[in-house]
């Protein structure tokens, strides 16, 4: 038996080393990216907990060089050489003081690592909130996000909109998260770290979103079939834009004559059981809030886009795009769908 | 040296019965009371659950490996990885443990079998059909369209997901029963191993001088009784909800689904430490008889994995960091989690100071034990990355945590089952298991290993998170996921050259006699395989290497231990 | 090691194997006792409607009752150990009639919840943890007298002799479990939740 150690910590460590780089540089650049890196901070809860994930991993580095170290080093200086077989090595049986010291040195590092993050904990989870922020309601639902604005007096779904903040203008979000159904999982981690939605258990988390753009997201405690496809889309808006988005959505559902029959079907189907659109006999809230459905660019928690051949898809049968989503296929004709995506497609 | 016989192998001659039918045979096994035999019955269903959920991982794998992929539905993913982490957890790790705890602690401390030889039978089949009445599911439970439906609400099984109004059908009553009768089947085993250890030590084996393998086991087996207790009671909790009306976990009637959350990682956590600490156990008898060195520290290596047990009941919330805890309650569990890391760096260290100055031989069972070290020391660290709870919050139910659960449960617990395999199954066979495959199985297993787990590291910094049965092409995912999968696939050719290595040595493996590796503990003692008696005289030691006394009579060990 | 006669004493004692196990098991009974409490006085005050604890009678005579029969289980254990059978048998009747006092008091306080306060399992969240918990504990008094019974048979056919004590104080460690239980159970219940 002599062979060499074989086993390289040291290339796996290089290889490691490589993978860190690569997946922290990625968030080098600023602002929102199709991938949703954690290493790629764009609000001040995020932020804070990007610079503490690399003290924590100095010392954890530095813990795993040196054990790994030493496990090499261990592994080819004390090999079994030739002629050795017969003979048997010092027997040691210990030794208080060494014992002493491999354990005062991490209780030391215990002792920093644990002050340090109780500090961050504090600071993120205990702040206290400014007048100016701005609430949002976070309603889970199985499969999809309910966003409503108890100041502005707003309902929405799956595409939260709020706004940027800058040294001049700091504005904070506050997300009161609340579950309908099952625990979620509320993640957008650009934006910061996620918190759940349980039951019977408010719970509370804040943004201050430091670049505008579309953050994506999603459901990260699994509650059922389409736990997949429970996404979230975040707009940072400047505040002009905010201002314009708030105003469109206050009003009440837009009419139009010209599609007078699908809104007929939409208020003689079950769909008015399920969904409200504001200004009309629409009032049901199993299902996403549909008065304007147009100012959301995708469907269904992002499960397809929201244009008039996937919506006709959606209505023709959910299980389309999302197998377990809770509405039901209605069984409608060709020309009532049409009519149906016609009337929708106007509620800008 | 190794074959030099050792007094206890005793006189007495043993008379094989001559084979009889496979019916006898068959019989001889189903109504067997020895403590090797329901050993040996533990170890094959565990590794036979373990090729089912591998190639439940396997299935996993393949709908991940390329975005928005359909050959899985979304329905058939929730049931395989609820199926894989249970049955990891509770037909594979569980069971496994109490094999090589049947088979070696009675001869380690010099008994002749369990404390109570018929509740072990009895525990072993309570497990047993446990384990076939969750699988049973596959095709017995009521789902839709009158197909079987397995559990599919992930291991921890969330409330008030699992309650009738979102999970309508049978499938997590399956659930609940099955882990209801196994974890009886659990708690009888534990009280017996509790009983065998305290109270059937031979002469002369005083609890400081027991092997640290039976030491460990013995915490693991008091661990067991105060940890599968809780989920016998909350799963007790969730079938009184979903059939006798209560409303435990039932939000509409101003129950608690948090409160299932803390009772299942009451349980949960514990439950983790319970299935490491039998491969630490393993690496403690590993690591020196191939160091060639005594352990380093006995006393502290006790002391620690005493002190592992406690602390390990007073930290399942470090799982709940998003759940929205007030911040003192949150930073009281980021200290206690990382005390936990004080005790394991002391066996950390131990282990690294008993190779030192040793005569370190690479045979197969060691190369998977300096896989352990290595893989648990990275794993470790990654646990600390998550106790670090702002951190958490990002990284809680990611693939990150999914990795780091991995490293501990396949980089060290599965090593560590290689290992025990390779080093005992001469023992238990009278055959070696071929170091040619033995070499080749270690190599392709930690190549497929790193393969796929160091990089699920990395898909998490990403945000990808777990239990999802699909992702958007566009998230910088792919490729990444392309390389867990593929290193999933090389991690299972691994498995199959140990399968096949099993089969293979079991007829043409060279003879083991009765020490193969030079070691110190009695299972040594006996022959290969050890009669039903075990010992023909009662053995009396005083040392904690009765054998390496036997064989260095002029330097015995019992003249340096405290 | 026979060759190397190393103990020359006959000192080796191990504890009791008996003992060391039913030890193990109350412990672990211990681990789902901790779960029904913790559940019940997590959900004290938190009702939503419905009968509350205040409607509860405090079973002072059944909870009498059931301490004693842990002497008299005592007593009995006492007499076995010294071979006195016929007063073993007595003590231990008697236990078991202790024991069927505190199941019936208690079968006859759910009677009266269920019929005359019209509390359930499934009423409210007092119904559902007061009925777990305590209905918990009678089971284990249950499963507790069919072990007393069973015992109780064997000594009346003669069969329990002195050097049987062992066993039966094993068994009787449980008793006396169920019974310390039932302090628990008792201030929890009936002292501070009401
Ligand atoms: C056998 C299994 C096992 C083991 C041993 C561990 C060990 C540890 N685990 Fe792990 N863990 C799991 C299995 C395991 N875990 C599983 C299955 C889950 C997920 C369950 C689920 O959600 O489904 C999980 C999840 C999990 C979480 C929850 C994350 C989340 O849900 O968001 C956390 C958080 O704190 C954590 C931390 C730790 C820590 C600190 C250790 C420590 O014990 C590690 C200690 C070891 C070391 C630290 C290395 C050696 C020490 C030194 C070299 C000394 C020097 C070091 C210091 C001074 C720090 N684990
Ligand atoms: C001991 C525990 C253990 C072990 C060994 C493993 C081993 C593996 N696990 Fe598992 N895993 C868990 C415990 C474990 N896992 C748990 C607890 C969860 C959480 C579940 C939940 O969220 O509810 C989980 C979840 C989990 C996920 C996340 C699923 C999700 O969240 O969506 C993934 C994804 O890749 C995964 C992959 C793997 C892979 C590739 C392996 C590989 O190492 C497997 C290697 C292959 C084999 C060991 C066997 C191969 C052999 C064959 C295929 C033989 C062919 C068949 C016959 C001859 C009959 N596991
Ligand atoms: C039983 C309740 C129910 C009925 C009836 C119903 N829906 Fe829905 N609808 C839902 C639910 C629930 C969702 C969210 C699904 C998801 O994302 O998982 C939804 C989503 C939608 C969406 C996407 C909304 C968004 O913002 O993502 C549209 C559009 C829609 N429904 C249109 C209709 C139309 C048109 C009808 C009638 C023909 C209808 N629905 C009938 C429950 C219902
Ligand atoms: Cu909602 Cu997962
Ligand atoms: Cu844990």
């Amino acid at each position: 038996m002599q062979q060499q150690p074989g086993y390289s910590p040291i290339r796996y460590m290089l290889a490691l080393a490589f993978f860190w780089l690569m997946a922290i540089t990625r968030g080098y650049c600023d602002g929102p990216q199709a991938t949703p890196s954690i290493f790629a901070p764009a609000s001040t809860p995020a932020h804070e907990i990007y610079s503490f994930s690399f003290f924590v991993l100095a010392i954890t580095g530095a813990i795993f060089v040196s054990v790994a170290s030493l496990l090499v080093y261990v592994m080819i200086k004390y090999r079994a050489r030739a002629g050795e077989e017969e003979s048997e090595p010092p027997q040691v049986y210990g030794s208080v003081q060494v014992e002493l010291a491999w354990t005062i040195i991490p209780v030391l590092i215990v002792a920093v690592l644990f002050l340090t993050t109780a500090r961050i904990i504090f600071a993120i989870q205990d702040a206290p909130e400014p007048k100016s922020a701005l609430n949002v309601t976070v309603i889970g639902h199985q499969f999809w996000w309910e966003f409503r604005y108890p100041q502005l007096g707003i309902v929405t779904a799956n595409e939260l909109h709020i706004p940027v903040s800058s040294k001049q203008h700091p504005q904070a979000t506050y997300l009161r998260l609340l579950s309908a159904d099952v625990d979620h999982s509320f993640w957008v981690p650009q934006l910061g770290g996620k918190t759940d939605l349980i039951p019977n258990h408010p719970n509370e988390m804040w943004y201050q979103p430091t670049a505008t753009g579309m953050y994506v997201g999603q459901c990260a405690q699994f509650c059922g079939v389409e736990h997949a496809k429970m996404l979230i889309r975040v707009y940072v808006d400047t505040p002009e834009q905010f201002q314009a988005w708030v105003a469109n959505q206050q009003k009440a559902g837009v009419e139009d004559p010209k599609v007078a029959a699908g809104r007929h079907l939409f208020e003689t189907e079950a769909c008015m059981n399920c969904h409200t659109v504001r200004g009309t006999a629409a009032k049901g809230t199993f299902g996403p809030d549909l008065t304007h459905l147009m100012s959301r660019s995708t469907i269904a928690a992002g499960a397809a886009l929201n244009t008039p051949e996937d919506l006709h898809k959606w209505i023709e049968n959910p299980a389309n795009f999302k197998d377990g989503a809770l509405m039901p296929a209605m069984q409608l004709s060709d020309q009532q769908i049409d009519d149906l995506v016609a009337y929708l497609t106007t509620l800008h | 040296m190794a074959d030099q016989p050792v007094p206890i192998a005793g006189p007495l001659e043993v008379a094989y019965p001559t084979r009889g039918t496979f019916l006898e045979w068959l019989h001889s096994w189903v109504t067997t009371v020895d403590h090797k035999k329901i050993g040996i019955m533990y170890i094959v269903y565990s590794l036979f659950f373990m090729m089912v959920a591998g190639a439940e991982a396997m299935l996993i794998r393949i709908q991940l490996a390329i975005p928005n992929n359909h050959a899985i539905s979304p329905e058939m993913y929730n049931e395989l990885f609820t199926m894989h982490g249970t049955t990891m957890v509770f037909l594979v790790g569980m069971p496994i443990l109490f094999g090589l705890a049947n088979y070696i602690v009675p001869l380690q401390i010099g008994a002749r079998d369990m404390a109570f030889p018929r509740l072990n039978a009895f525990s072993f089949w309570l497990t047993a059909f446990g384990g076939f009445l969750l699988y049973y599911s596959f095709i017995g439970g009521f789902g839709l369209y009158g197909m079987g439906n397995a559990p599919d609400a992930g291991w921890f099984a969330y409330a008030p997901l699992t309650l009738r109004s979102f999970s309508p059908g049978h499938s997590i009553d399956y659930w609940a029963a099955a882990l209801i009768l196994s974890g009886f089947g659990t708690l009888g085993t534990a009280i017996n191993i509790i009983a065998t250890t305290l109270s059937m030590r031979c002469r002369g084996m005083t609890l400081m001088r027991m092997p640290l393998f039976t030491w460990l086991l013995l915490v693991v087996s008091g661990l067991t009784l105060v940890t599968i207790t809780p989920l016998t009671a909350a799963q007790v909790m969730l079938l009184l909800d979903r059939y006798a009306g209560a409303h435990f976990f039932d939000a509409q009637a101003g129950g608690s689904p948090l409160l299932w959350i803390h009772f299942f990682w009451v349980f949960g956590h514990p439950e983790v430490y319970v299935l490491v600490l039998p491969a630490f156990a393993v690496a403690n008898e590993v690591i020196p008889v191939f160091s060639r060195k005594a352990i380093f520290g006995y006393p502290a290596m006790v002391a620690a994995s005493v002190g592992i047990g406690f602390t390990s009941l007073a930290v399942w919330a470090h799982h709940m960091f998003t759940v929205g805890m007030s911040a003192a309650g949150n930073s009281f569990f980021v200290l206690s989690t990382m005390v936990v890391g004080i005790f394991t760096g002391i066996k950390m260290f131990n282990w690294l100071a008993t190779m030192w100055g040793g005569s370190i031989r690479f045979a197969t069972p060691m190369l998977f034990c300096i896989g352990f070290l290595f893989q648990f020391l990275i794993a470790g660290l990654t646990g600390i990355m998550l106790a670090a709870a702002p951190w958490d919050w990002q990284l809680h139910n990611s693939y990150f945590l999914i990795a780091h659960f991995h490293y501990v449960l396949v980089g060290a617990i599965v090593m560590c089952i290689f290992a025990a395999v390779y080093y005992w199954y001469p023992k238990a066979m009278g055959r070696r298991l071929s170091e040619t495959l033995g070499k080749w199985h270690f190599w392709v297993f930690v190549i497929g290993f790193h393969m796929t787990f160091d990089t699920m590291h990395f898909v998490g910094f990403l945000g990808m998170p777990r239990s999802i049965y699909t992702y958007e092409a566009d998230r910088g995912w792919n490729t990444l996921n392309m390389v867990i999968s593929i290193g999933a696939f090389i991690q299972t050719i691994g498995v199959l050259i140990f399968a096949w290595n099993l089969v293979y040595s079991y007829f043409y493996g060279e003879e083991a006699g009765s020490d193969p590796w030079d070691a110190w503990t009695l299972e040594w003692a006996t022959p290969s395989p050890p009669p039903v008696y075990n010992f023909a005289t009662e053995p009396e030691v005083r040392s904690r290497r009765p054998l390496w006394d036997i064989k260095h009579p002029q330097d015995p060990d019992w003249k340096y231990e405290p | 090691m026979s060759t190397v006669p190393l103990f020359t004493d006959e000192s080796w004692q191990m504890p009791s194997k008996g003992k060391v196990a039913m030890l193990s098991l109350i412990i672990g009974e211990c681990g789902i006792f901790g779960i029904f409490l913790a559940a019940y006085i997590f959900y004290l005050g938190h009702n939503l409607s419905g009968p509350t604890p205040s409607i509860l009678d405090v079973p002072v005579f059944n909870t009498v009752c059931l301490l004693s029969s842990s002497l008299t289980i005592w007593l009995a254990e006492r007499a076995i150990e010294r071979g006195e059978i016929r007063k073993f048998g007595a003590l231990w009747g008697l236990t078991i009639l202790l024991g069927l006092e505190f199941i019936t008091g208690t079968a006859l306080e759910w009677y009266a919840l269920i019929y005359r306060d019209g509390l359930t399992i499934s009423t409210n969240l007092f119904g559902t943890t007061f009925y777990s918990l305590v209905g918990l504990h009678a089971t284990h008094v249950v499963v507790g007298l069919v072990g007393l019974t069973t015992i109780m048979i064997f000594t009346l056919l003669g069969k329990v002799r002195q050097e049987h004590a062992h066993r039966v104080q094993v068994f009787a460690l449980y008793w006396h479990f169920v019974d310390a239980v039932w302090v628990v159970v008792f201030t929890v219940v009936y002292l501070v939740g009401r």
